[in-house]
């Protein structure tokens, strides 16, 4: 029970440091590589605890960031829950990928939530933005392995720690 | 039938793409209902209670880098930063002081010629918030809000020129749009020659675009941008920007010019706020009907008849 609680706040606490970290300034030259933060935590989630996470829990993040952001709000409610389904959806595939392959699988579901994120910008009457907009899945595949691992490592302390 | 045994597997994955078809029009109706009706500026207002506190977070570390920076700065740096204030404190005090002269005379003449127009600013100091909200949006947030009785569309300036315009308050703070935001528009005239046209942002923080000028307009390289108060929202005469490049559009009927903007938009640390909306453009409101004074009513003459003295 204890251990499931420590898993709980583990998420929770994960989550509010992507939210932060969207935050972040980073000089200028920096800034469009900013990985997605809250995308590539929901992915470590719903990769290794499918049971914690759900398209509500994506939802409800997507509308807090929404909140912070001050973008149109239901807009990265709506990106956050496609991209968990999807990351949900093929679980069972991406889990026992090697590191390299799952990374390239992560570049897709980044590369789809740009995707959908222009769609969004289009209908809302946004112009088109500059190349550098596509540079932003790249960034998040790089951060991806190590993000990986910390949440990995910290979850298995975690896990030895209560027993 | 064959199926049989897929059976649970597959109820349960149309269950999940139920639900994410759900989500997905639960998350498409209130992007339209935001679009339309500007919800999330009040749901915001609302949550400025958790949202505050989170933006003030995220401004620590950059806060605290500053800090580090200024302790950590060589003496013989800070001093020279001293001395370089100094001498522009002299020279904007000097030129003030000449500007002080020519004020006076405008206003005598603007007396006049009874025109009702203030030209000392009415402004309010704001620090930044060293937050990123997107970096596709040129947003910045001040630490100023409704409670410091900021509202929006009140201009942003620095000591170079104009920024933007505030979009959003929240109560304590409040959050502008930057000039170079690919939403942006801003009425401007060219100093030198009095056309008017209109900058608009191209998401680039050192780049504005003049798309449509008259071929006739002759318009070089290095004229300086001021607002031209048209529009009503930004009042004339500040300065914008500075051309760097121009050239005929690809219908060869307009031509298109890049402009670096004056204010220092990823520099600025501290900005004002104008006070004084620009005028509006437009007749003057309607005045409320006069009729005789309410003392001279009918009704009211007996009832107050026995007490007046007379």
């Amino acid at each position: 029970m204890t251990r499931l609680r420590a898993q709980f706040l583990l998420l929770a606490s994960s989550l509010a440091a992507a939210l932060l970290l969207t935050l972040m300034p980073l000089p200028a030259a920096l800034l469009p590589l900013k990985p997605y933060w809250p995308a590539l935590v929901l992915i470590f989630w719903s990769l290794e605890a499918p049971e914690h996470v759900g398209l509500g829990l994506a939802f409800a993040v997507g509308l807090f960031a929404d909140l912070l952001n001050g973008a149109l709000l239901g807009e990265q409610a709506l990106r956050l829950t496609a991209l968990t389904f999807i990351a949900l959806r093929f679980r069972a595939r991406l889990r026992f990928f090697p590191m390299w392959q799952q990374a390239l699988a992560v570049l897709a579901l980044l590369l789809n939530d740009r995707v959908l994120l222009l769609m969004v910008r289009a209908f809302a009457g946004d112009p088109l933005p500059s190349a550098n907009y596509w540079l932003e899945p790249f960034s998040g595949t790089l951060v991806w392995p190590f993000l990986f691992l910390l949440l990995d490592d910290l979850r298995a302390r975690l896990r030895v720690h209560e027993t | 039938m064959a199926r049989n045994g897929t059976a649970p597997l597959f109820s349960d994955t149309a269950a999940g793409t139920l639900r994410l078809i759900g989500y997905l029009a639960l998350a498409c109706v209130l992007m339209v209902v935001d679009q339309r009706g500007g919800w999330l500026a009040r749901l915001r207002y609302a949550g400025a209670l958790a949202v505050e506190p989170i933006y003030r977070l995220a401004a620590l570390p950059a806060g605290l880098v500053q800090d580090a920076r200024l302790a950590l700065a060589e003496r013989s740096g800070l001093t020279d930063e001293n001395r370089r204030l100094r001498e522009a404190l002299l020279l904007a005090q000097a030129r003030l002081n000449r500007l002080d002269a020519i004020a006076d005379q405008n206003q005598r003449l603007k007396e006049l010629l009874d025109v009702r127009h203030v030209l000392g600013m009415n402004v309010q100091l704001a620090r930044l918030l060293d937050i990123d909200l997107d970096p596709f949006r040129h947003r910045i947030v001040l630490d100023a809000g409704a409670r410091d009785s900021v509202a929006v569309g009140q201009v942003v300036i620095d000591a170079h020129g104009v920024m933007g315009q505030v979009v959003e308050v929240l109560p304590h703070m409040a959050v502008a749009m930057l000039i170079t935001d690919p939403n942006h528009a801003l009425p401007v005239t060219v100093e030198r020659t009095g056309l008017r046209t209109v900058a608009y942002g191209t998401g680039a923080i050192d780049q504005l675009k003049l798309p449509n000028i008259p071929l006739s307009a002759r318009v070089q390289v290095g004229d300086r941008l001021v607002t031209s108060g048209l529009g009503g929202r930004f009042p004339a005469g500040f300065p914008v920007g500075e051309i760097v490049q121009i050239g005929p559009d690809q219908a060869g009927m307009f031509a298109v010019a890049i402009a670096r903007p004056a204010a220092a938009l990823d520099r600025s640390g501290e900005v004002l706020l104008l006070h004084d909306l620009a005028e509006p453009v437009g007749p003057p409101a309607p005045v409320a009907p006069v009729g005789p004074p309410a003392q001279l009513a009918p009704a009211a003459a007996p009832a107050a008849a026995p007490g007046a003295p007379r």
